[in-house]
């Protein structure tokens, strides 16, 4: 099974390809605008800021390829930035985003007794939904996390798992054929290696 | 919850994994790359992979080391050694390193920090600071490219670098280095204090119940290299690190 990995410039394709290769499955790494919108599945990547994100997709020509993808029902799963750019918005920046799942994207608040921003590294989930993402995982599971901002859904019944970081917030998202995780799967050994089997099954 | 990172910090001189003693007495360790492939085996959190020599001979980064690294590893890796410019860090970052280290060329070149943090972000930018005690017990920062003792205090210059954009500190201390006789609290004390962005401690790791006094002292991960390289009192080459449910039992509430 082959997985498009849409490349607009700002995200560790290297590694995402490598791990999707590991699991088994066929990773093609290309920001062609044609070659994404006919894509039978998605890895939407990102590390960075939301607006230089959106710009990047923009100036690539991948908004309405992206749009015509989630909209065929092609399963399309957003990595960090990448989930980020799924919302309609943000606070870090003023372009508006994908808008394909409802909600925005918010920073965490800074101050003495709160943690440290951004949050960096290993932290749990807890699983509220079924997903097939995480069906069947072990309680262990442990992912990689690095950013600033992070997604509140405008839709609660699209919560799959939430982490807690001095506040709750969505670590992962499922909206039909839409999927989205805020951690770094490509980063966190066999457990994103589970989670990236899944979705080549999907 | 979050737990502080625990992280295998690895030298490599002339493609050959060496561990040093306060920054000198380089000794071989082995093939880096069977060392990478043990670590990711053992899960670590990170792993930090500093070239030594690069700086100091004017090398550029070897691309092709990191490029079977990158292949070898399911966990973030930062790179550092050598690079002095935007160009080398990109190619870096696409070979599947997300982390890029500037030290020597942060100090020469104060401006490097800003501009990496603008094209990869702040979250891929980490400042190395040297930190070395000089005649007087003062804490300095320390050039290790030229050898030299700067004037300026490891607060001052993670500050600066922090607000240059650098996303995380990498704080060593050369004193400590290869030493195994604790982490310099002190100076993670000041260092934490100074900058609001996590700072990675180094330097001193002997055991770990080390990791929590760092932790304790304002450090937000810690990094070793004797420590997980060396086993016994005779210093006999062995890959080690402890077990997750060590780690979250130590580190686990924060």
């Amino acid at each position: 099974m082959t997985i498009l990995v849409a490349n607009y410039g700002m995200g560790n394709v290297g590694s995402i390809a490598n791990m999707i290769r590991k699991v088994g499955g066929e990773a093609v790494v290309t920001g062609d605008a044609n070659a994404v919108a006919a894509a039978g599945k998605l890895v939407l990547p990102g590390v960075g800021a939301f607006d230089q994100g959106m710009r990047a997709v923009a100036e690539r020509g991948l908004m309405e390829p992206l749009r015509e993808a989630a909209a065929r029902g092609v399963p399309v799963l957003g990595i960090c930035l990448g989930m980020q750019l799924m919302m309609e918005c943000s606070e870090e920046g003023r372009l508006p985003g994908l808008g394909l799942v409802p909600g925005d994207v918010r920073r965490f608040p800074t101050g003495d007794r709160l943690p440290r921003v951004p949050h960096m590294g290993w932290n749990r989930i807890a699983v509220k939904k079924a997903c097939p993402l995480f069906d069947g995982d072990d309680d262990d599971r442990r992912y990689y996390f690095v950013h600033s901002y992070y997604v509140s859904c405008g839709d609660p019944g699209d919560v799959v798992a939430t982490t807690v970081h001095g506040r709750e917030f969505v670590s992962a998202f499922q909206r039909g054929n839409l999927f989205g995780v805020q951690f770094h799967p490509e980063k966190s050994h066999r457990f994103g290696m589970a989670l990236f089997r899944r979705f080549l099954a999907i | 919850m979050l737990r502080a990172r625990v992280i295998p910090c690895l030298l490599l001189r002339n493609a050959g994994l060496v561990k040093t003693v306060r920054f000198g007495d380089a000794k071989y360790v082995g093939d880096p790359i069977n060392a990478v492939k043990i670590f990711n085996e053992k899960e670590v959190d990170e792993l930090v992979v500093f070239d030594i020599e690069a700086s100091k001979r004017g090398a550029e980064p070897n691309y092709d080391l990191l490029a079977d690294i990158a292949s070898e590893c399911f966990m973030p890796v930062c790179y550092g050694g050598g690079v002095n410019s935007v160009d080398q860090a990109l190619r870096i970052v696409q070979l599947g390193i997300e982390k890029i280290a500037v030290n020597a060329a942060a100090i020469s070149n104060p401006g490097l920090v800003a501009e990496l943090s603008d094209v990869l972000g702040a979250q891929s930018v980490v400042a190395g600071i040297d930190v070395k005690s000089d005649w007087l017990g003062r804490y300095r920062v320390f050039d290790a490219s030229s050898g030299k003792l700067t004037d300026r205090t490891p607060e001052t210059q993670a500050e600066e670098l922090a607000r240059a954009g650098a996303g995380e500190i990498f704080l060593n201390s050369v004193d400590r280095d290869g030493t195994q006789e604790g982490y310099d609290l002190k100076l993670i004390g000041k260092v934490a204090k100074a900058v609001s962005v996590p700072v990675i401690a180094c330097g001193g790791g002997g055991r770990s119940e080390d990791f929590v006094s760092a932790v304790a002292a304002g450090a937000s991960a810690v990094a070793a290299g004797s420590l997980f390289v060396f086993q016994g009192r005779h210093r006999a080459v062995l890959i080690s690190y402890p077990p997750y449910k060590e780690l979250e039992r130590l580190l686990g509430t924060k």
